[in-house]
């Protein structure tokens, strides 16, 4: 019973923020907004067994989210939101695109016939899935490892002004 | 709920000892004509500031500066709740590492926050300041509190405890200990990395704050130091462990050495700049750390 | 509360997701809707791991991938969007139009 009551409460206040993100005009908001779907999501995740992940999810996305305030404000005119504006472009078609989307996975839901459950949750889903990335899903941790080492190079490659020629100031080695 | 008193009582008074002892260590303190009389300016400072009135900013984000001076000293004792402070933890969870990693983190958020809400340039550049030595400082971090949890096999603060039955952690992985030490005077912006409350900026993150929000704010960042000095009890000093006291009085007496320590730093040693410290973060304590769990992980494989 | 409560948080979050990657002219507030739209995914995916295979942690490294993803979809969003504003001081997709292959 308070299981079901947490969740609802966190379903309902994830989804908000999620609205939230598009109609507040500040963008520090909208940002702490998005935060507030994401770590009540976490949250979520912690109610069916997924302790490591669940804190996981609020670890990455609190820094994630914070990194992405600095872009927000950065690219974003009226960052404080102090005058009232709308940046979007076919609104109508957008809101009925994902009424759509919404009601199609809706129905989907309650007319798939779910399979029943298979297996239950180890005593320590957290050991389990320890010994699964590094061991028999050992190739998937690499794979993002690599992914992650590429995203970092090419990322600083795009977003960095200068080039290896570029330096500070007269003195030849100052970079 | 006794052990949630203990752990309030014991966090509250150490809290209180390290801003009575930056009182009497601070320039002020030391010139006074009896220095430790000085321990009792925190108690004035506090009801100064209980009875301050609030001084506003024009157009601030009053909701988002709330959350955020809020937020600073809630996660500090929500990180505290894994740690056993006065005996055993508030709960002592299976992810407990990563709780308290977690938790501290969202010291990122509060800060920029609080930063940013007031509408004022100052703290707006200590906010971002922070950010970027967020960066440096997190994932330094994070190694550090790898190694115990490796070398003890275990993401629970008690099993770390009890792996160092024979020998504490800090004696084994000392690199380890000393990057965890840096990285909790950067995650309560303290002594040498509190640029982000720089003089250079008039005082940064907390510049316009004023009154109840000021003490908050405050009691926030010693919790804060409070709770990474306390972590470093029961990952790398043994916990409880100890001749002649109990368990439960040992945990504090190391805290309050360790938080001491980190005290007199702030007296001590020059300020650093975010931009160096992000230099020193990646290029030398990542690699130290990433060394540091190799020589654990190895010892692991070598003694198991 | 079962699997079809968490899947309805999973679509709800994908929707307003989508709805926000689909009509928002800046491409930071795009990036915003598909940042929900993987949190969505997140919940579905935990879901599915705990109400119908819990026996083996295949849905967990599956999410542990997703959380990655998320991340690495910020980093580079927002390199391109650096990028493109230093090259031609454009935020919006409606300026970028020529980036489409």
């Amino acid at each position: 019973m308070a299981e079901a009551v947490a969740f609802w409460a966190l379903a309902v206040a994830a989804v908000a923020g999620g609205v939230a993100v598009f109609v507040v005009d500040s963008m520090a908001r909208a940002t702490f907004a998005l935060l507030a779907s994401f770590l009540c999501v976490g949250l979520a995740l912690l109610l069916i067994d997924l302790a490591y992940l669940g804190v996981l999810v609020v670890l990455m996305m609190v820094m994630e989210m914070m990194i992405m305030a600095v872009f927000m404000i950065m690219y974003m005119m009226n960052p404080a939101g102090f005058m009232p504006m709308t940046m979007v472009h076919n609104h109508r078609g957008a809101l009925a695109i994902s009424g759509a989307v919404f009601a199609l996975l809706v129905a989907g839901i309650f007319l798939t016939p779910w399979p029943a459950r298979r297996g239950v949750p180890a005593a320590d889903p957290t050991r389990d899935l320890g010994m699964s990335i590094m061991g028999p899903k050992m190739l998937v941790m690499m794979v993002v490892g690599l992914a992650i080492l590429a995203t970092i190079v090419s990322a600083v490659v795009l977003a960095a002004d200068r080039g290896r020629y570029d330096r500070y100031g007269d003195r030849p080695r100052g970079r | 709920m006794s052990s949630v008193l203990a752990f309030a009582a014991v966090l509250l008074a150490l809290a209180y000892g390290a801003a009575a002892l930056r009182a009497v260590l601070s320039p002020e303190g030391a010139g006074a004509a009896r220095p430790w009389r000085e321990a009792a300016r925190p108690l004035r400072e506090v009801a100064r500031l209980l009875t301050q009135r609030r001084r506003r900013t024009p157009l601030p984000d009053t909701t988002l500066m709330r959350a955020g001076i809020v937020t600073l000293p809630v996660v500090a004792a929500l990180a505290g709740v894994v740690v056993p402070l006065g005996g055993e933890p508030v709960a002592d969870l299976g992810v407990g590492v990563v709780w308290f990693n977690a938790m501290e983190v969202c010291g990122w958020a509060a800060l920029w926050l609080t930063g940013w809400g007031a509408n004022s340039v100052y703290p707006l550049v200590g906010g971002y300041r922070f950010l970027a030595q967020g960066i440096a400082y997190e994932l330094p971090h994070m190694f550090a509190l790898m190694a115990p949890a490796l070398g003890a096999g275990s993401l629970r603060v008690g099993e770390i405890v009890a792996a160092q039955e024979r020998v504490w952690f800090a004696v084994t992985m000392p690199v380890a200990f000393a990057v965890y030490l840096v990285s909790a005077l950067a995650m309560a912006f303290w002594g040498p990395l509190g640029q982000p409350l720089g003089a250079d900026v008039a005082g940064g993150v907390p510049a316009e704050l004023s009154g109840p929000d000021r003490l908050v704010f405050l009691a926030g960042r010693y919790l804060l130091l409070t709770v990474a000095a306390a972590m470093a009890v029961p990952l790398f000093l043994g916990g409880g462990a100890g001749p002649l006291l109990p368990a439960w009085a040992w945990s504090p007496v190391k805290t309050a050495a360790v938080l001491a320590l980190l005290v007199w730093a702030r007296g001590r040693l020059p300020v650093v700049r975010v931009d160096r410290f992000l230099a020193f973060g990646w290029l030398a304590l990542i690699p130290l750390a990433l060394l540091q769990l190799l020589g654990v992980s190895v010892m692991v494989v070598a003694g198991g | 509360m079962g699997l079809e409560a968490y899947l309805l948080l999973a679509a709800a979050l994908f929707a307003v997701g989508l709805y926000g990657a689909l009509s928002q002219q800046s491409v930071v507030m795009l990036m915003m809707g598909l940042e929900l739209m993987i949190n969505g995914l997140l919940a579905a995916g935990a879901a599915f791991w705990y109400f119908l295979a819990p026996g083996t942690a295949d849905g967990q490294v599956l999410l542990l991938v997703v959380i990655t993803v998320m991340a690495l979809e910020m980093a580079m969003g927002f390199a391109v969007v650096t990028a493109i504003f230093r090259a031609r001081d454009v935020d919006t997709t409606d300026d970028a139009g020529d980036l489409k292959g």
